[in-house]
């Protein structure tokens, strides 16, 4: 722990700074983690509902369907939530463009805190490939890793061709105004394929990456309460915690820790939201495998 | 003259009487039924091995309202006629019906059952199997065995009776359970209605043939004659259609009514389960087409057991069916608009575009869709390839180091 701390700059009397490692700090605020909640929940439920009709051959392929009320409850769900989610992803890209060009807000588009890949990226990476077969140490990442921009843009992606695809599927004979009655057969085709990637990338990656891996396991709150210890952030986001150390603003990101209750519900939730998404991904594998 | 008239009269007369009695003497007068129930009306007489020989009061009841009630009993007891000593023989010679039925036996005769017995097989019915014996009614009697309505009732005697189908090994099973739940078992048996087709009514009465011989009713070929005897209707669009023109063909693969609909156990065409297993029976021949139709929402859906949206007959039509080149047909360009409004009430030219067995393994058939295949089969195993070993990598690393969110500081320190 002192040698950690030792890396702080030094306060101008010379001592090291008082700094309780266990204090909590700001991650995401209130509208990105209902952002992540709202896509969380309607993402489980687009799945469970979609997959009786990806893998109608299975045997479980009825009785999914019929949880949800039959093919048209289980469609009706889907389309309700297909909406909620569509919205939800339109909301946040406007709510960012407005952000970065109405508001002008910099560091969103471009930059360490930009979603958007940055050469540091593709240096990290290469790093961790390194790092991954004992050739050098982990990098020192900023605020979000190369990963978690990759599940960003893929969510981004998915949502915007799944959401074409399913709108034209919801109402063929409008979009039939303007598409070849076969570009419903692409349709179909494209939101079952890239449901594929998307169910799998998630529930076996994306809960890999963010969960399951051994330092995470069995899940990071971070989604729920929004904010992580000054260790946490120290230890995983390096370059992030010089860069507001550096600017001062590391003091500011402090927030009191999450309650007991809040901790706990995140559990009850985060563990809900697991279980579901192995559980689909064990019914496909059965599927597959069968 | 007129004396001589008269006396060659009498003599005429008395010559007759005398040819009639030396005739009496060779032939005793056969026993008229009251001789017969001199000894076989005692309710206690006995062979000499003890078994009755009462003709008891319930059988002369049912006899004398049989349709055979003004016969004597040496009608059919044929050797008993010319008898001339009494009591009888213990064993008489089997009554032959055709003696007045040479029309109905000599049908019986060409048929499986006297074919069976010929063989030795015993157990293969005959005559009074059916009709009865003693207590023999018209087919248009109700409670006669032949009525139409007992007539299912009749057959499973045998067709029903485990025990004799398998000593008699007949191959169907049983196959009057499998008629009793049938549209016509039901319609029959339980709604008691006359239009509802009995046994004989496919498979002909005393002349019936196995399937296999090309006389029988129910001989493939002959299958849509049989069944458009009722259905005369359906037999037309039948014959319109494309399995009609090549079953006329003689093409031994061409689907008849029992292909989809079974034999004996007919349900009614308009039921859920019905309408989605029947795609199975078109995927008999038409395997590749079925396995297009399953890549489909329609093909989803019905796999999935609802049979709210289209399976084969909505479109192509269940009897009428002809191939998409053939302007009559419902699938025919020509037709399309109309075919796929029936469910999709704005359907345009553009609409109707939509592939309802694509293929995206051909080129031709839809180079988008051709594209999209290639794409997301390259994008897929890409995808989960790369970021599988990614975390297969991450894990080894992180596990062996001991949860390793802190180990840049460790190797930090050993690079």
């Amino acid at each position: 722990m002192t040698a950690m701390l030792a890396d702080r700059p030094a306060r101008e009397d010379g001592r090291p700074p008082a700094i309780d490692p266990t204090r909590h700090l700001r991650r995401f605020d209130l509208k990105t983690r209902i952002l992540h909640g709202v896509i969380m929940v309607t993402f489980l439920g687009l799945a469970a509902t979609g997959m009786p009709l990806l893998f109608s051959d299975a045997p479980w392929g009825r009785w999914l369907a019929r949880v949800f009320g039959g093919f048209q409850g289980a469609g009706l769900v889907h389309r309700f939530l297909g909406a909620v989610l569509l919205a939800a992803v339109v909301w946040h890209v406007g709510e960012v463009l407005w952000r970065a060009f109405v508001r002008g807000e910099k560091g969103l588009l471009w930059g360490p805190t930009s979603m958007v890949p940055q050469p540091k990226d593709f240096v990290d990476f290469y790093q961790q490939m390194r790092w991954f077969l004992h050739l050098g140490s982990q990098p020192r990442f900023e605020q979000f890793t190369y990963w978690e921009k990759f599940d960003y843009w893929a969510v981004l992606w998915g949502t915007a061709l799944m959401g074409a695809a399913g709108l034209v599927l919801w109402f063929p004979q409008a979009a039939s105004r303007i598409l070849p009655g076969w570009m419903f057969n692409v349709a179909l085709f494209v939101h079952g394929a890239e449901a594929t990637l998307a169910i799998g990338f998630i529930f076996v990656v994306h809960f890999f990456n963010g969960h399951l891996r051994p330092g995470k396991f069995p899940m990071d709150l971070v989604w729920f309460t929004g904010s992580v210890t000054d260790h946490e952030l120290r230890e995983e986001r390096a370059a992030q915690y010089d860069r507001l150390v550096r600017a001062g603003d590391l003091d500011r990101l402090a927030v009191p820790p999450p309650t007991g209750s809040l901790v706990r519900r995140g559990y009850v939730l985060g563990t809900a939201g697991l279980t579901l998404g192995v559980g689909l991904i064990l019914l496909i594998l059965y599927a597959v495998l069968r | 003259m007129r004396i001589l008239f008269r006396a060659s009269l009498v003599a005429a007369g008395l010559l007759a009487v005398a040819v009639v009695a030396s005739a009496g003497q060779g032939a005793p007068k056969p026993p008229a039924n009251d001789d017969c129930l001199a000894c076989h009306g005692d309710p206690t007489a006995k062979r000499a091995n003890g078994t009755s020989i009462a003709f008891d009061e319930r059988t002369q009841k049912a006899f004398g309202a049989s349709k055979h009630a003004q016969m004597a009993c040496v009608d059919c007891h044929q050797d008993l006629a010319a008898l001339k000593e009494f009591p009888h023989p213990d064993t008489l010679a089997k009554v032959n019906c055709g003696t007045c039925h040479d029309a109905a036996q000599e049908k019986f005769m060409r048929g499986v059952h006297a074919r069976a017995r010929q063989d030795g097989r015993m157990l293969a019915a005959t005559c009074v199997d059916c009709h009865g014996m003693h207590d023999i009614q018209g087919a248009a009697e109700p409670s006669s065995p032949t009525n139409h309505l007992n007539l299912p009732g009749t057959c499973a005697k045998c067709h029903g009776n485990l025990d004799i189908i398998t000593r008699g090994h007949i191959q169907i099973g049983n196959v009057a359970a499998i008629y009793h739940d049938s549209i016509h078992g039901k319609a029959l048996e339980k709604s008691g209605l006359l239009v509802a087709p009995s046994c004989v009514d496919c498979h002909g009465n005393h002349d019936i043939a196995r399937k296999s011989e090309a006389t029988s009713p129910v001989f493939r070929a002959n299958i849509p004659a049989t069944c458009g005897k009722c259905h005369a209707g359906i037999k037309q669009q039948y014959d319109a259609g494309v399995h009609a023109a090549a079953l006329k063909k003689g093409d031994s693969r061409a689907p008849v009514c029992i292909d989809c609909h079974t034999a004996h156990a007919i349900q009614r065409a308009d039921t859920d389960s019905w309408r989605l297993a029947v795609t199975a029976e078109c995927g008999t021949c038409h395997a590749n087409v079925v396995d297009s139709f399953r890549l489909t929402f329609h093909g989803k859906v019905t796999e999935l057991g609802f049979s709210r949206v289209a399976s084969c007959a909505d479109c192509h039509g269940p009897h009428d069916i002809l191939p998409a080149l053939n302007p009559a047909s419902l699938v025919s360009q020509a037709n399309l608009v109309t075919t796929c409004g029936k469910c999709h009430p704005n359907a345009s030219a553009s609409f109707v575009k939509y592939d309802p067995h694509p293929n995206p393994r051909s080129y031709q058939r839809g180079r988008v869709l051709w594209w999209a295949n290639r794409f997301y089969w390259a994008l897929i195993p890409a995808c989960f390839g790369f970021f599988g070993l990614h975390s297969l990598l991450w894990f080894r690393r992180s596990w062996r180091n001991g949860h390793g969110t802190a180990s840049h500081e460790k190797d930090g320190g050993r690079a």
